[in-house]
């Protein structure tokens, strides 16, 4: 409790001053790049580099928020994510005219929305009947039913092949699968998740749901409906997962149950704690790493004396490598480097575990 | 009971011709039964070692499908180059088991009681071991081939349907599956005896109910982790070579083998074997009865079981809350 009221206070102090200095210079550093880079980025790291990591990232940042603040790793958010897609190229346009109902987009979007948050909170109601490593077991299962449910689906969801040909809106007059544009839309909707997510931790909902993390009961004995949280968050972050899914299914232009595979199911988890769970920059961390890997890792490979084929033993050894050294991701590295460059070595020198 | 005694007089009796209008034949439907039956006894094997790792020491081994897979090659090579079918499961087990115990050592003792990591760290193996098999083994598909005194059918004393002269048709079945369905049971009936009427099985009773305990007592935890992991893996060793001779060695069959083991566990309830047995022949009839009379939705079905379980019964069918 005391860090909370710490916080806050600080927070008075930060209105005083004004937002603006309240923020860190790094902080402004990084926007500013982001907000320049379609000047000198080429179209390929634009759309597929950057595009790709802050989709990823959204998806991950789900994850992220109701592992990190709720304590549940679910591996369905990837699961959600194609499924908003499979909405937006069921009701609106795709290729498979047969199936695709043409509606337009402030209809489907909308619809995939909906009906990803009902999913979301479908399974969280499920999963959370059971608590910590059964939640991973439960929600794998959901996944691969889910994909062996389209797979084997043709009236609604075309089986194998999945939709192709599912483009965004050409909304404003702009080409919204344009790299730039593209670029600017993935950029906003990434740190506005982000954003929202920050706020809500420090809300007092997010509070309490770190608060149901920690020691369920005591939460229950202060009058506080633990699962009714828990589902809520699963249906909070169904809806960030399906933003990402919509953009993922625009930026490939097709959603096929390949998209929510067992091996993406795990991609994400495994791009969410690269990056860290403490905090949600960490999963846009992770998955700039993903991408770069996934991007890069034929020259990495061959560099090495490999073929070019061994991607998922480099990103399978890389995860190890984390889990093992450093569980709090890239963020935990970063947060022991800092502790140590800041370390009187005098004063803390019998302390070096903290 | 009214359900058991439609099913015995569905087994036994001669289908009257509208039953047979109505759902097929009833010699698709015995094979459909026995199919599910015999891979209940497969999935078992895999889901066994999985819960009995799970019961004890709280880790959920996502690599158990790549052991399972491991198992699978290893047993093909030596069938294959010794020529002795029988020779396979030793070999299986023993490799497997030893590539669990430098598990145990070497990783997930240095991580007791935190399962979330063992877990996470669990999916790296799976994702790792998965891409050296393929490396190694390449992207084709093994066929065990079992020995000629196994292979052909066997007439049953099941009665598929009468002749128009009167005379009677029996059905016949692969005695491989039968016998290692037997194996199977006979494992299963093995490890209960082993764990409720020898001392090692107390220990481990113990030390599902409380571990802290039971090393308070003095009695060397660590050993029996290590046993107890050697002897899942080395079962999921010797589940790769039964579901190679049933099926086939190939890559993908870890994920699909690991899920099955999930939903088995799941639905039996975790860390129970008699809960495993279970919940791994409902899971094999669902899986084989649906594929002949809902062949679309047969995957889904079994999914379907798990979501009602968990819906109702959410420790499992034999689980403890």
């Amino acid at each position: 409790m005391a860090v909370i009221d710490e916080s806050g206070v600080s927070d008075t102090e930060g209105r005083k001053t004004g937002w603006a200095e309240q923020i860190p210079v790094q902080y402004w550093v990084v926007a500013i790049l982001l907000l320049i880079m379609p000047a000198f980025a080429s179209d390929f790291t634009l759309y597929q580099i950057f595009g790709w990591s802050f989709i990823l990232g959204m998806i991950a940042l789900s994850l992220m928020f109701l592992a990190g603040y709720g304590g549940m790793v679910s591996l369905v958010q990837m699961t959600i994510a194609a499924l908003a897609g499979y909405m937006i190229a069921i009701f609106g346009d795709s290729a498979i005219t047969d199936i695709s109902q043409g509606w337009p987009w402030y209809v489907t979007i909308p619809i995939a929305l909906i009906v990803a948050m009902l999913f979301g909170s479908v399974v969280g109601w499920l999963s959370v009947r059971t608590e910590g490593i059964y939640t991973i077991m439960i929600t794998l299962a959901i996944a691969s039913a889910f994909f062996y449910f389209t797979r084997q689906n043709y009236v609604v969801f075309n089986g194998f092949s999945g939709f192709n040909g599912v483009l965004p809106p050409n909304l404003f007059g702009v080409d919204w699968r344009g790299s730039k544009a593209f670029y600017y839309l993935t950029l906003f909707w990434a740190v506005a998740a982000y954003l929202i997510v920050l706020y809500l931790s420090r809300a007092p909902f997010g509070l309490a749901l770190q608060g149901v993390r920690d020691n369920p009961r005591r939460m229950a004995a202060l009058g506080f409906n633990v699962n009714a949280h828990r589902v809520a968050a699963y249906a909070f972050a169904a809806v960030i997962a399906a933003i990402g899914g919509i953009l993922l299914t625009w930026q490939s232009a097709q959603v096929s149950p390949g998209t929510a595979g067992v091996g993406p199911v795990i991609d994400i988890l495994i791009i969410a704690v690269i990056g860290g769970m403490r905090h949600p920059i960490g999963p846009f961390i992770g998955a700039f790493i993903y991408v770069l890997l996934k991007t890069f890792s034929i020259d990495v490979l061959t560099s090495l004396g490999l073929g070019g084929e061994r991607f998922q033993l480099l990103i399978g050894i890389s995860f190890l490598v984390i889990v093992f050294w450093s569980p709090d991701g890239i963020l935990g590295l970063w947060d022991k480097w800092r502790q140590r460059s800041d370390k009187d070595p005098l004063r803390d020198a019998g302390e070096s575990n903290l | 009971m009214i359900a058991a005694a439609v099913l015995l007089w569905m087994i036994f009796a001669i289908w009257p011709d509208w039953l047979v209008d109505a759902i097929g034949r009833k010699k698709i439907f015995l094979n459909a039964l026995f199919n599910g039956i015999t891979l209940g006894g497969l999935y078992f094997l895999v889901a066994s070692g999985f819960t009995l790792i799970f019961g004890l020491m709280r880790n959920v081994n996502l690599a158990h499908g790549s052991l399972y897979l491991l198992g699978g090659y290893i047993g093909f090579f030596v069938a294959d180059m010794t020529g002795y079918w029988l020779l396979a499961f030793p070999a299986a087990f023993i490799v497997v088991g030893l590539l669990g115990i430098l598990m145990q050592i070497f990783v997930f003792q240095k991580m007791e009681g935190e399962d979330l990591r063992q877990t996470l760290v669990t999916i790296g193996i799976s994702i790792v071991l998965a891409d050296l098999m393929l490396w190694s083994f390449g992207g084709d598909f093994f066929n065990i081939s079992p020995p000629q005194w196994l292979s052909g059918p066997l007439t049953t004393f099941f009665v598929t349907g009468a002749k128009s002269s009167g005379e009677l048709v029996y059905l016949k079945y692969p005695i491989v599956r039968i016998v290692i369905f037997v194996a199977s049971v006979v494992i299963g009936l093995g490890m209960w005896m082993l764990l409720n009427r020898t001392r090692i099985g107390m220990l481990i009773r113990a030390g599902v109910d409380d571990r802290d305990m039971l090393s308070a007592t003095g009695a060397r935890i660590q050993v029996v982790f290590i046993g107890v992991f050697a002897f899942g893996a080395g079962l999921a060793g010797v589940a790769g070579v039964v579901g190679g001779t049933f099926q086939s060695v190939a890559p993908g069959e870890d994920i699909r083998f690991l899920l099955a083991s999930l939903v088995v566990v799941i639905v039996g309830g975790m860390g129970s074997i008699p809960g495993a047995a279970i919940g791994a022949l409902v899971i094999g009839l669902a899986e084989q009865l649906g594929s002949v009379y809902f062949p679309t939705y047969a995957v889904v079905l079994t999914f379907l079981i798990m979501v009602v379980v968990l819906a109702f019964r959410p420790q499992g069918l034999l689980g403890r809350a």
